[in-house]
């Protein structure tokens, strides 16, 4: 199946009750098999038309809030107009899930792969979860739902995956036994929601001696501490489902590395196939792979640099008038503590293809030592 | 790892010609990826898709340069695109046409076959748009040894949404007149 409809199987999984969305390229073909699904009966849930991204957001936030498992999906200025209503349903400690089809922004007009539109995201208090495989983008809706309702941490959860590399390629998944899903997220179970009965007010004034300050380290301290929370949940998981999901992080031949890369999402495979060629060849590279962007998986990255020599940073993404965002996050996370050289790369934006002979020039770069190159497959004008 | 690129027109079913054929090499036990590209999405437009057969579960997630097999939807195309650029020199070429003028032919192993009127006489779409996906993959099985016909023939009947038997029948039409070049 392709990506898009494993992630449709991992919301039917997940027991979802309310699913409202606004279609886009190339997120439209979940939308439309979830609506499928509902207008078969095969999942038991209401599913609102919505003429935005923006009340999309809006109306799963407000469903969520009465203790309704709720869920969306969207893509590239889809998730831009969304931006101001993620602050609000992260503020709001509501535990969504969202998919995301990775897509680049415009001008000029482009609907293939890029992961700009969430690395945008970043900072609005949603977890992100980066998809390898159609399997990883099915398995991580549930537990994106595990993960968000844990009342340690009651945060929303972004699922990406890139697209067309993923949302639009078949491959095989096995699909989750439906009984297990059901006893392993149970339902929604809010200590504080939206009740007829018990009256309560979201989102109100807070003035600067209310505790909105501390209400935000809270939110801080919850998105820090569930790093361990998540840890246990993923062991938990591929315990009952005899599944594969990796840590916060994925090392890829790691173990004697001498030169590394870090990616996130579906290129991540074709850079673990340049690892095992260039392995074949005697060359000790590894990579470790982000499966969790928020919260950044720093102890992991630390641990996996002892050794190395040197380490770039891969972005399918682009920030101006500073260094890619995985890139600053990585050299904070080893500052003082690591001291090898740090590089970054700009890679397959647009949906350039990202190849084989891509990753070997990146390795080749860090080998040598050579600073000049930092974007990728790009013609020099 | 065993890998085929198809070139097509939008609405004649590349995609699914692609999907379908990684459907028999999974019922044959093998890992695949089916992928598009798409350019433009409309009627018409060239599309490429393409298919990974491997013994193992397959990272690599990039285009296809360097084809084992590439598989020809419609023969305009030919005008438009090196359809054998990058092709194995022990490579497949399938053609939907009774024949072609195949540049440099002779290093490749070369089906030809009328896909459309094959297509057309199972009432698989209509002169304007014949949906020639199933029937092409008949003279693929006819060509290559990757899947056996009998594969095909059920990963067709899988996964084709209507007229599963007319599709079926194209298939095993098109690999009964199939002329190998």
């Amino acid at each position: 199946m392709t990506g898009n409809e494993a992630v449709a199987m991992g919301v039917k999984l997940s027991r979802v009750k309310v699913v409202a969305a606004y279609p886009i390229t190339p997120q439209t073909t979940i939308v439309e098999k979830l609506a499928e699904m509902v207008a078969n009966g095969d999942l038991d849930s209401k599913f609102i038309e919505v003429e935005s991204e923006h009340s999309a957001m809006s109306s799963v936030t407000a469903s969520e809030i009465t203790g309704v498992r709720s869920y969306t999906a969207s893509s590239s200025h889809g998730i831009l107009y969304m931006h101001e209503a993620l602050h609000w349903a992260a503020g709001m400690r509501v535990p969504l899930v969202m998919s995301v089809v990775n897509r680049a922004i415009g001008p000029p007009w482009n609907i293939w792969g890029e992961q700009t539109d969430t690395f945008n995201q970043r900072d609005t208090g949603w977890m992100q979860i980066y998809c390898e495989t159609n399997q990883e983008a099915m398995d991580s809706i549930m537990l994106g739902y595990k993960i968000a309702e844990n009342k340690k941490i009651l945060l929303p959860v972004m699922n990406m995956l890139d697209a067309f590399t993923l949302s639009h390629t078949s491959e095989p998944v096995e699909i989750r036994n439906e009984k297990t899903a059901a006893d392993y997220l149970g339902d929604l179970d809010l200590d504080f929601k939206l009740d007829f009965n018990n009256p309560a007010s979201y989102g109100s004034l807070a003035s600067p001696d209310s505790p909105f300050m501390e209400m935000k380290r809270d939110m801080r301290d919850s998105m820090y501490n569930a790093v361990g929370t998540i840890k246990n949940e993923i062991s938990s998981f591929n315990e009952l489902f005899d599944a594969d999901l990796p840590g916060l992080t994925e090392n890829f031949m790691m173990e004697d590395a001498d030169y590394a890369l870090v990616t996130a999402g579906a290129i991540s495979s074709t850079a673990k196939y340049t690892v095992r060629k260039m392995r074949e060849r005697g060359q000790k590279v590894g990579l470790i792979r982000l499966y969790f962007y928020r919260p950044f998986p720093a102890e992991e990255i630390l641990k996996a640099v002892k050794g190395l020599k040197a380490l770039g940073v891969v972005e399918r993404n682009l920030s101006f008038g500073q260094r890619g965002p995985t890139f600053e996050d990585v050299v904070s996370s080893l500052y003082g503590r690591v001291n090898i050289p740090i590089r970054d790369y700009v890679v397959g934006l647009g949906g350039r293809d990202v190849r084989v002979k891509d990753y070997e020039k990146m390795f080749e770069n860090l080998i040598e030592g050579n600073n000049e190159i930092d974007w990728i497959n790009v013609e020099v004008k | 790892m065993y890998e085929i690129r198809f070139h097509g027109r939008g609405g004649q079913g590349a995609v699914t010609a692609s999907k379908i054929l990684a459907t028999a090499a999974f019922l044959e036990s093998k890992w695949v990826t089916s992928f598009p590209f798409f350019g433009t999405e409309r009627r018409g437009a060239p599309v490429t898709a393409f298919t990974r057969v491997d013994d193992r579960r397959i990272e690599l997630r990039s285009q296809i340069y360097e084809p084992d097999a590439v598989v020809v939807l419609d023969k305009s195309l030919m005008d438009l695109v090196n359809v054998t650029e990058g092709l194995k020199s022990d490579g497949v070429i399938i053609v939907n046409g009774k024949d072609g003028n195949l540049k440099e032919a002779g290093r490749f192993k070369v089906g030809y076959v009328d896909a459309t009127s094959i297509a057309l006489r199972n009432g698989l779409g209509d002169p304007a748009h014949p949906i020639v996906n199933t029937a092409i993959l008949g003279a693929f099985a006819k060509v290559s040894d990757l899947v056996t016909l009998q594969s095909i023939k059920n990963a067709t009947y899988d996964t084709t949404p209507s007229k599963k038997k007319e599709n079926v029948n194209a298939v095993q039409e098109a690999y009964e007149e199939t002329e190998l070049n």
